[in-house]
C-alpha cells in the first residue's frame, strides 16, 4: 500500500501535453538545423519508421492482446501498395497514395486477423506467420507489384507535398516526422477512447468483455485493421523516406521480430514505449560497434559485431522480460518519479 | 419439447429499455405489461407471468458428470433469490447457463417472456442482464472508473473514427457514460479510488468494483456468483447492504450464489438449494432453515437441533 500511495505523492507536476509539445518543437525547430546527413539517414529516418510500426503493433498486441508476427508483411503491403498507387493512378497526390496504401494494409490485416476469432496466444502468433510468408511470396512471385522489375526492387518516387519538394535528407525527415506525429496523435486518441478501452477489456478478460456486451469479434478485427493501417504507413516511410529502394526480402521475418522486440523492450500497451524501444534498438548497435572498436580495435570486425549484437540483444530481451516486463517506459517513469521526489523533498 | 428458435426480431422486441420501468418500485411487474392482473393473482407458480426469469427442465452434464439435473426455477421481478448448496452442487453452472456461457443439454431459459435454448451471451447486456464472476473478471489494465464505464460499452453507437476525432455522438456518449459510472461509484462508495488501476486494489474492493460494473447498466436481472467469497465478516455485511440497496434503487432482480448461510438468510427473499445438480428445496429462508433435506445435505446441523440454533 505504501508504494501505491507514494506514486500519488510524486505525480508529475507538468500537464500531460507539455513534454510532447516540447519534443515536437525540438524535432521541427532544432534538429533540422543541427543534424548531419548521417544522423538523418542512419538514425532518425529508420527511427521514425520503426517507431510508427511499433505504435501500430502496440495497438494490436499491447492494447488488444493479439500477438502478431506479421508486422513486416503489413509494412511491405503498405510500401508496395503506395508504390503502385503512385505509379498507376494518374494525378493522385502522394498523401492519397499513402492513405490508400494504409487501407490496403488494413484490408490484408483483417483477412489475416480472421484466425484471431478462434485462436489465442501462440496459436494466433503462428497463424499470423502466414501473412508474413504469403505477402513476401506474392510480392516476389508476381512481378506486376514491382512494375516488372526483374529483381522485385522498387524505387521510391520523388517526395513532394502540394508542390513542395522534400527530396533531401532534411525534407524526407520532415515528411516522415509529420506523418508519424499525426498518426501517433490519432493513435493516442484511439487508445484513450471507448474503442481503446474495449481493446484492453478484450485483452484482459474476453469472456467478461463479451458478457458486458462489447462486440468482441468486431473489435478484434478493428484492432487488426487499425494496427495494419499504421504499420502499412510505416512501411511507406521505410521505403519512400528512409531506404528509397526496397525489395520484398527487406520485409522478412527478422523485421517482424524487430518490431515485436521494440514494443516488448519499450513497453507493451504504451504509445511512448514504441519510441523508447525503437530508439534503443537503433542506437544500441551503433553504440556497440563504437564501443567494440574502441576496446578491441581491429579484432572487432563486422562479423564479430553482427554476432555480438545478436547475443547482447537477446540477453537484453531476456533481462527485460524478467526484470522490467513493462519495458523502458516503466523504467523511465520510475526514475523520473524518484528524481521528482528527491527534488521535491529538498 | 419443441424449442422456439429465437430470431433477431424477437430479440429486438425484448431489448432492454431502461426508461420503461418505474424507479422506486422495487417489485411488481412493469406498468405497461398487459398481463399485470394475471401476474398479481398467479403467485409464485413456476413459469408464471410475473417471473422475470424462469428455467424449465435445465439439464447439463460434462462428459459423464451431471452438473444440473432437470432444474426448474422461477425468479420473480424484484426479488433477491439465493442459490446455495455444497461445493460442486452446480450453482455456478446454473449461473453460466442463465448467462449463456454454457448451453444446457435439455431445457430452456425464459427471460422476460422470451425462451432460449441458449441465452445469446453477446446480447445479454441488451436483454438487461448483468453478472459478476466467482473469480474476479475485471479489466486489470483499466482504472476503476474505466472498468465501471465499460459496463455501458454495449450502448456505444459511435464508431472509432468519431471517437478519435471527437465528433458526432461520441462526445455525448463519453460524457454520459462517465457521469453514470461516477454515480455508481458514489453509490458504492468507490469515488475515492476512481482513478486507481483495479489490479492494485485489495480483493474486497475489486469485488465491489465488479458489482459497480454490473450495476452501471441498471440491469433488470443481476447475477452474482459468490459476491462475498473470501471477504471478512464486515466486508460481507457491507456487500449485503449494497446488494439490497441496489435492488431497492434500481428495482433490479438479483440471483446470487453465496456460501455464507448467515448472510444469505438475512439477505434473500427466497432460497433455492442445490445438491448434486438437483434442486432439493426452494422456499423462504425460514422454511429452508427447517427443511430436513437441506439440513442433511448442506447445513450440517445435527437433526435434533430443531430450532436451528447455531446456523
Amino acid at each position: 500500500m505504501t508504494a501505491i500511495t507514494s506514486d500519488f505523492v510524486a505525480a508529475p507536476v507538468l500537464p500531460k501535453w507539455v513534454v510532447p509539445v516540447l519534443l515536437l518543437a525540438f524535432a521541427y525547430g532544432v534538429v533540422p538545423l543541427i543534424g548531419s546527413s548521417y544522423v538523418f539517414e542512419a538514425i532518425l529516418l529508420p527511427f521514425l519508421a520503426l517507431s510508427l510500426a511499433g505504435v501500430g503493433l502496440n495497438i494490436l498486441t499491447g492494447y488488444a492482446g493479439q500477438v502478431s508476427l506479421g508486422s513486416a508483411a503489413f509494412m511491405a503491403a503498405g510500401a508496395f501498395a503506395a508504390y503502385n498507387f503512385n505509379l498507376r493512378v494518374e494525378g493522385l497526390p502522394l498523401i492519397g497514395s499513402i492513405f490508400l496504401a494504409g487501407i490496403v494494409a488494413a484490408a490484408i490485416g483483417i483477412v489475416f486477423g480472421l484466425p484471431s476469432l478462434r485462436l489465442k496466444g501462440f496459436y494466433l502468433a503462428v497463424s499470423t506467420l502466414a501473412a508474413q510468408f504469403f505477402v513476401q511470396w506474392a510480392l516476389t512471385k508476381f512481378s506486376w507489384f514491382s512494375n516488372n522489375s526483374a529483381s522485385g526492387v522498387i524505387d521510391a518516387p520523388r517526395l513532394s507535398i502540394s508542390g513542395l519538394a522534400l527530396d533531401g535528407a532534411v525534407g524526407r525527415y520532415l515528411f516522415a516526422l509529420t506523418i508519424v506525429t499525426v498518426l501517433t496523435f490519432l493513435a493516442y486518441r484511439l487508445v484513450s477512447s471507448q474503442t481503446g478501452r474495449n481493446f484492453i477489456a478484450i485483452r484482459d478478460n474476453e469472456t467478461a468483455a463479451r458478457i458486458i456486451g462489447i462486440p468482441v469479434l468486431r473489435t478484434k478485427l478493428l484492432a487488426f485493421a487499425i494496427s495494419s493501417f499504421i504499420i502499412g504507413v510505416a512501411g511507406v516511410i521505410w521505403a519512400f523516406a528512409y531506404l528509397r529502394t526496397v525489395e520484398p526480402d527487406g520485409f522478412d521475418l527478422d523485421r517482424s521480430f524487430q518490431i515485436l522486440f521494440i514494443i516488448i523492450i519499450g513497453g507493451l500497451a504504451s504509445i511512448r514505449g514504441a519510441f523508447f524501444g525503437a530508439a534503443l534498438i537503433l542506437v544500441f548497435p551503433l553504440a556497440l560497434s563504437r564501443l567494440g572498436g574502441f576496446l578491441l580495435g581491429d579484432l572487432f570486425d563486422s562479423g564479430v559485431l553482427d554476432m555480438s549484437q545478436r547475443i547482447v540483444l537477446g540477453a537484453l530481451i531476456i533481462l527485460f522480460l524478467i526484470l522490467e516486463p513493462d519495458g523502458l517506459v516503466a523504467l523511465w517513469d520510475r526514475v523520473r518519479r524518484r528524481l521528482l521526489f528527491a527534488w521535491q523533498s529538498t | 419439447m419443441p424449442l422456439p428458435s429465437y430470431t433477431l426480431g424477437v430479440m429486438e422486441a425484448s431489448a432492454y429499455a431502461p426508461e420503461v420501468f418505474a424507479r422506486g418500485l422495487p417489485s411488481g411487474p412493469r406498468p405497461e405489461q398487459s398481463f399485470e392482473d394475471v401476474a398479481k393473482s398467479a403467485g409464485a407458480v413456476a413459469g408464471d407471468a410475473s417471473a422475470l426469469l424462469s428455467l424449465q427442465g435445465i439439464s447439463l452434464s460434462f462428459g459423464g458428470v451431471v452438473a444440473l439435473a432437470d432444474i426448474d426455477l422461477s425468479v420473480r421481478q424484484g426479488e433477491i433469490r439465493a442459490i446455495i448448496g455444497p461445493n460442486g452442487a452446480g450453482k455456478s453452472s446454473l449461473i453460466n447457463v442463465i448467462s449463456g456461457v454454457y448451453r444446457p443439454d435439455r431445457g430452456h431459459v425464459q427471460l422476460d417472456g422470451t425462451s432460449y435454448a441458449q441465452v445469446p451471451t453477446q446480447r445479454l447486456a441488451h436483454l438487461g442482464v448483468a453478472r459478476t464472476f466467482q473469480n474476479l473478471a475485471l479489466f486489470k489494465g483499466l482504472s476503476v472508473l474505466d472498468n465501471v464505464a465499460s459496463g455501458l460499452a454495449y450502448k456505444v453507437r459511435s464508431n472509432f473514427a468519431g471517437q478519435v476525432l471527437g465528433i458526432g455522438r461520441s462526445r455525448g456518449e463519453q460524457r454520459d457514460s462517465r457521469s453514470r459510472a461516477e454515480q455508481i461509484l458514489e453509490f458504492l462508495h468507490l469515488t475515492a479510488i476512481r482513478d486507481r488501476l483495479v489490479g492494485t486494489l485489495p480483493y474486497g474492493l475489486q469485488k465491489r468494483v465488479e458489482l459497480a460494473r454490473a450495476l452501471v447498466a441498471e440491469p433488470r436481472l443481476l447475477l452474482l456468483d459468490e459476491p462475498m467469497a473470501g471477504m471478512t465478516a464486515s466486508e460481507k455485511s457491507e456487500m449485503a447492504s449494497f446488494v439490497r440497496a441496489a435492488r431497492d434503487r434500481f428495482a433490479t432482480t438479483v440471483v446470487l450464489i453465496e456460501h455464507d448461510v448467515g448472510v444469505v438468510m438475512g439477505l434473500s427473499d427466497r432460497i433455492a438449494v442445490l445438491d448434486y445438480g438437483r434442486k432439493i428445496a426452494d422456499a423462504t429462508p425460514d422454511e429452508v432453515r427447517n427443511d430436513q433435506r437441506v439440513i442433511d445435505a448442506y447445513l450440517g446441523v445435527a437433526s435434533d437441533n430443531e430450532d436451528g440454533a447455531g446456523i
